[in-house]
């Protein structure tokens, strides 16, 4: 029979159960503690039995005492009185009586066997029928920090899962035989691959059948926007959630690493062909990683002091932990790639003079020159723009002022202009460097902001006001040229334009003004500019973005390639990773 | 890791000079460029005008005046120690040509960048004036190095204790008032000097070139803390500049701008003495 053995105490499938004739629930809550409950009869003597309605973790009580590998004698349904012991079916592990009931998963009726043998787990349902019932687990969210306590500090907000928590969520992957899933992610992982592998514990091979497509899954599983790529796919979403593949992709990436299970791999076989890699932003680190594990020689050239791109200087740290973006571009270092740091490509060295040296050159430049809404009063004093805010507190530790010597933008009434994900990453910030109350201004609805569900509710949940359908149109300054307020005006939303979205219609004479003391602007960016005042051949397109072939990812120049944000205008890490891979198989294609 | 080969104080212990082993910025650098300095871990970067650059020593020289935390730690850095990043050279260089006649003005550290820029103008076979100032004769810098490059220089202090007495503007318009053949101006210095004389040279219709210093972080064109308004367009200094058509510049904006975080420094400053 069943099995005492209690894995999931919090996180179990509830089974609701009926007797086969007189059709009665089985089921019973007697003092909060829901039970199964049978008639049965133990060495001639009636007794009654209780079991936990739970798949696959029962436990078991009864008015009389039984021992491990005894039988049954019989089972009774409590209402009806009628023997419940199957005459067709006998258990397929251990060949005893069986007593049949009927559990119910999603209106469909399923039969259910429970082995007369104490100890025996069979319960005879098909791969098709435990799918149906594990429908029932809801998507499990990850723990997070406290709503109040996380506004104190800059940690990560999210915990992750627990292995616990993980094998439930892994459960209720349908395994599908055709995974849209895959389709959905940029760079095609193997999602119910490694999802498998969670189911069967084995979580560093979950982790390396991910790394097999995608080198940095901790970081991807972190700000992916999922919802509408692999997540948006999943089958279990059109009537239910669907499986939370990010955080199942996170939870491997950081087993990996906390059980340094990390291993590098030698690479025995040596390319001796050069490649510049310009840039160290996901897109960069993809192509160096494809490359030096084929056996290229790679070097990375990075205008700042430190690695990693927007992951470092834009991501915040409650977002991204910046020591998981070290801990990657570590192991790419000792991979054998070479890192540059400080070298701005285009004043130091030119993209030909790269050339002379280089077999292959890599654009992985970025879009990060901060655009302006081109209002009065843009140069006030403790107006920012996104980029800047950021950087002084991610990349310079400005919050750590003045331990660290870059000085921290403060106000007391923040507002932020702008609905995407660097909007919400600054309102949040902002809540943490003590502002009283911080406030989102987007010019359309809450139907369009842009930003990750998930970081607007962490915003909300943080205190971050919304101010929807509204766009400054001038700011105010004190007598010493500091921002003092912002005069707004009210919109309406129109027909939809290009991007599919409604368009944001000024309503006149609704002008009205926000008391504020720091602005952050961030309505978008464009492309990094230095390297194309020295590389006027790159071709590019009306917005300024390199021009590439979609299918190599090359530019008009001979191997020189691009990708990321330089090419496509601010998107996704997974996307500037897609981009990147193309361009490294492009690239070994034409030297190999 | 960038290190300092020599350190010489030359007004003491407020102007100083660096010269530093970057041999890949100095065989690149122009007149005019600038680089991005980070003295240790927890620095912040600081924007350094190139003041000079020797290609065989590998070595390109920085003035700086001790105004903040930053500075006031480089200051503490002795020859033989390092600083942790360098990076450059940025920014557009300055717009070199044979002019005939060309006036360089100059006050305060800005004589630093002034006289890259005007040794590039005589190579470039110029006629160079050159008018240089500071508040008295001990804050004077470079006076020998500007003797050597220029065909006329004028001293002036605002106390008078060297040179003539006032500002060099009053030079400058004497200047303007003789001599005809004057093509172009170049003023670098601080904000007020530079306002001064772009007011002055709008007058003669002259062109004017500035070197603007505003506060920066990346110095890539990423952050738009350098944000200035040139013709109610803003540009950014460290990629659009730092040499601005004078005439265009908004300086007032300019000033408010740079004074922001004046009580951050101080604060910073305060801490690290503790």
């Amino acid at each position: 029979m069943l099995n005492q053995d209690v894995k999931y105490l919090k996180f179990r499938t509830y089974l609701n159960t009926y007797c086969p004739y007189c059709k009665n629930s089985l089921n019973q809550e007697i003092d909060n503690e829901k039970q199964i409950i049978f008639k049965a009869i133990y060495k001639g003597k009636e007794g009654v039995l209780k079991l936990s309605p739970y798949l696959d973790v029962f436990e078991i009580e009864s008015s009389f005492k039984i021992k491990q590998g005894d039988m049954l004698d019989d089972l009774f349904c409590p209402h009806c009185n009628k023997s419940l012991v199957s005459h067709e079916k006998y258990c397929e592990e251990c060949g005893s009586k069986v007593g049949e009931i009927i559990i119910s998963a999603h209106t469909k009726l399923i039969p259910f066997f429970i082995c007369l043998k104490y100890g025996c787990e069979w319960h005879g349902l098909t791969k098709a029928d435990e799918r149906k019932i594990k429908l029932k687990i809801p998507r499990q969210e990850m723990p997070e920090q406290d709503q109040k306590l996380r506004t104190q500090n800059f940690q990560e907000v999210p915990y992750g899962y627990t292995s616990e928590l993980a094998l439930l969520e892994a459960g209720r992957c349908l395994q599908c035989k055709t995974p849209k899933c895959v389709e959905g992610c940029p760079v095609n992982i193997d999602i119910p691959s490694f999802i498998k592998l969670i189911t069967e514990k084995k979580f560093d091979k979950a982790a390396k059948k991910i790394k097999e497509k995608n080198i940095l899954p901790a970081i991807c599983g972190r700000v992916c926007p999922q919802e509408n790529q692999c997540e948006s796919k999943c089958v279990l979403g059109i009537k239910d959630k669907p499986v939370a593949i990010g955080n199942l992709e996170r939870f491997v990436a950081d087993y990996e690493r906390k059980m340094d299970l990390v291993k590098v791999p030698v690479i025995n076989k040596k390319i001796n062909k050069k490649i510049a890699v310009v840039g160290s932003g996901p897109s960069g680190l993809t192509v160096a990683a494809d490359l030096v594990q084929l056996g290229y020689s790679v070097t990375i050239f990075e205008a700042l002091h430190a690695t990693g791109g927007v992951l470092t200087y834009g991501i915040p740290e409650f977002r991204l932990p910046k020591s998981i973006v070290q801990f990657e571009i570590n192991y790419l270092q000792k991979l054998g790639c070479r890192i540059e740091l400080n070298q701005v490509i285009g004043n130091i060295n030119t993209i030909d003079e790269l050339l002379q040296n280089f077999d292959s050159v890599f654009l992985g430049l970025g879009a990060g020159l901060p655009r302006f809404m081109n209002i009065e009063g843009e140069t006030l004093g403790n107006i920012f723009t996104a980029n800047e805010f950021l950087t002084r507190m991610n990349l310079m530790k400005a919050y750590l002022f003045p331990e660290y010597d870059t000085p921290m933008p403060r106000g007391n009434k923040v507002v932020v202009i702008g609905g995407g994900n660097v909007a919400m990453d600054c309102a949040r910030m902002a809540i943490r460097t003590g502002a009283n109350e911080v406030t989102v201004v987007y010019r359309r609805s809450r139907h369009e902001l842009p930003a990750r569900h998930e970081e607007v509710r962490h915003a909300e949940e943080e205190g971050v006001k919304f101010k929807l359908l509204t766009n400054p149109i001038k700011y105010l300054g004190t007598d010493y040229n500091m921002v003092k307020a912002m005069e707004c005006i009210r919109m309406k939303l129109g027909e939809k334009d290009a991007s599919g979205r409604r368009r944001p219609i000024p309503i006149e004479n609704s002008n009205f003004s926000i008391d504020c003391d720091l602005v952050i602007i961030a309505v978008g960016t464009g492309p990094n500019p230095i390297i194309f005042q020295s590389a006027k051949d790159i071709k590019r397109n009306k917005r300024g973005y390199i021009d590439v072939d979609t299918k190599t990812n090359q530019t008009s120049k001979k191997n020189v390639y691009a990708g990321g944000d330089i090419v496509t205008g601010s998107a996704t890490v997974i996307q500037a990773m897609g981009a990147g891979r193309i361009a490294a198989n492009a690239i070994h294609k034409s030297l190999k | 890791m960038f290190q300092i080969v020599r350190k010489q104080e030359l007004v003491k212990g407020s102007i100083i000079k660096f010269e530093v082993n970057a041999p890949k910025i100095a065989r690149k650098a122009l007149a005019g460029q600038f680089v991005i300095v980070r003295v240790n871990k927890t620095g912040e970067r600081i924007p350094l005008t190139i003041a000079d650059k020797d290609e065989f020593a590998g070595t390109i020289t920085i003035i700086f005046q001790v105004v903040g935390k930053t500075t006031a730690l480089m200051r503490s850095l002795n020859s033989g120690e390092f600083l942790l990043d360098v990076v450059g050279p940025l920014g557009k260089p300055a717009e070199i040509n044979n002019h005939g006649t060309v006036v360089m003005v100059g006050g305060g550290t800005g004589v630093a960048i002034l006289h890259h820029i005007a040794k590039a103008f005589k190579k470039a076979g110029n006629y160079v004036i050159g008018i240089i100032g500071a508040k008295e004769k001990d804050m004077l810098i470079l006076e020998n190095e500007m003797k050597n490059i220029c065909d006329e220089l004028i001293i002036t202090t605002d106390d008078g204790s060297y040179g003539q007495r006032g500002f060099v503007t009053q030079p400058l318009e004497k200047y303007l008032d003789e001599r005809y053949d004057i093509k172009l101006v170049y003023a670098i210095g601080p904000i007020i000097m530079m306002k001064n004389v772009c007011n002055l040279t709008k007058k003669y219709n002259l062109p004017t070139q500035v070197s603007l210093n505003p506060i920066m972080i990346d110095g890539t064109g990423m952050c738009g803390g350098c944000r200035v308004e040139i013709e109610g367009k803003i540009k950014f200094c460290c990629v659009d500049g730092p040499d601005f058509d004078g005439h265009k510049v908004n300086f007032e904006k300019l000033e408010k701008r740079n004074s922001l975080y004046l009580k951050d420094e101080k604060d910073s400053l305060l801490y690290s003495i503790r």
